[in-house]
């Protein structure tokens, strides 16, 4: 029990632990992702959906500027004439195709800015992992929003 | 000549299978599957193999706001030989790739391997002469994430997809848990077989 026990050991281990206990305190960042889900920023850019109008019909034209735009050429789009038997968007032709290959594709939006009729949106779903390299070529089905349901 | 145990059977698919009881395995085995499963699925270590700007959001889903450690993955090994799970981020280049074989193969049985982001899935924008596209063309991948780069929310729920495999698949072989041999040598299962 000297001045050197003090000053070497007991002060050190004691300063040290101040620093933890300060610690505690403070507001704890992490997130519980699976559980809670941080808000995303408001330009945030993940998976691509194919938007409708209000009447059901696809916004999407069949012009492929997008897959124009793309720099990672992931993008297929074939397009074709609509009928007016048969109509599925508002303009003189549809995509009969329209195929985002998602793990090619670096989600930079130059499709959205692209597409003359807003018809493709990046939003906010990020959970795309799969176990498949083949269940990332997104077809039009699974691209294209639901049918707004008729009140 | 070693009495031959009944539920440890080498597998085709006809025989009993350890630890599946539709096809005769033991109740007893059937748990210690789920035991192996839990306990491989919650210590992924993984290795660092951060080749570009996806290792970033690697290091960030460690670190203190998204904190990988609440999946037992915190143990980032820079040896190959105390790690279970690769995390390939980055692009791979044609001279990176060897390399990145060789490291695999040091890698103890079982192992695994995420491919982080559009570069290391795909090849992503660079179609070139110089990148691998695709890191399956040289080490079987087993969850493939999309971004560039992924947000480390996404490489958690990458880890997640890792995890559930692991829980769902069955050990159907004794050689993946590592008592062929010490319960049945080779050259007897030749001979019962035969």
């Amino acid at each position: 029990m000297s001045v050197e026990f003090f000053r070497d050991i007991a002060k050190p281990v004691v300063s040290g632990f101040g620093i933890t206990a300060r610690r505690l305190k403070h507001r704890k960042v992490t997130v519980m992702y699976p559980e809670v889900k941080r808000e995303q920023y408001p330009r945030t850019r993940w998976r691509h959906v194919l938007k409708r109008y209000d009447n059901g019909l696809e916004k999407c034209i069949g012009c492929s500027l997008c897959a124009g735009a793309c720099p990672a050429r992931c993008i297929y789009v074939e397009a074709a004439e609509n009928t007016d038997e048969e109509r599925y968007s508002a303009g003189e032709r549809y995509a009969v195709r329209y195929e985002i290959n998602m793990i090619r594709c670096i989600f930079c939006g130059y499709c959205q800015d692209a597409c003359p009729t807003g018809a493709i949106v990046l939003q906010k779903d990020f959970e795309l992992a799969d176990y498949k390299r083949e269940s990332f070529i997104y077809t039009k089905e699974r691209l294209l929003e639901p049918l707004p349901q008729v009140v | 000549m070693p009495q031959r145990i009944e539920t440890l059977v080498m597998h085709d698919s006809s025989t009993p299978v350890l630890g599946d009881m539709e096809k005769g395995g033991s109740v007893v085995l059937t748990s210690v599957d789920r035991l192996v499963a839990a306990a491989r699925s919650n210590s992924l270590w993984p290795l660092t193999f951060g080749l570009a700007c996806c290792a970033i959001e690697m290091m960030s889903t460690v670190a203190s706001r998204f904190d990988l450690a609440r999946f037992g993955s915190e143990a980032f090994r820079a040896t190959p030989r105390q790690a279970d799970v690769m995390i390939i981020a980055g692009r791979l280049s044609k001279k990176m790739a060897p390399v990145l074989r060789q490291i695999y193969d040091q890698m103890p049985e079982p192992k695994w391997v995420i491919s982080m982001g559009a570069c290391a899935s795909s090849g992503g924008v660079y179609n070139n002469y110089a990148i691998v596209q695709g890191a399956d063309q040289v080490v079987p991948v087993d969850v493939y994430v999309p971004g560039c780069p992924p947000s480390p929310d996404a490489l958690i729920f990458a880890v997640m997809k890792l995890q559930e495999k692991l829980r769902t698949r069955k050990v159907t072989s004794i050689s993946q848990i590592g008592l062929s041999e010490l319960l049945l040598p080779r050259e007897k299962d030749e001979e019962v077989l035969a």
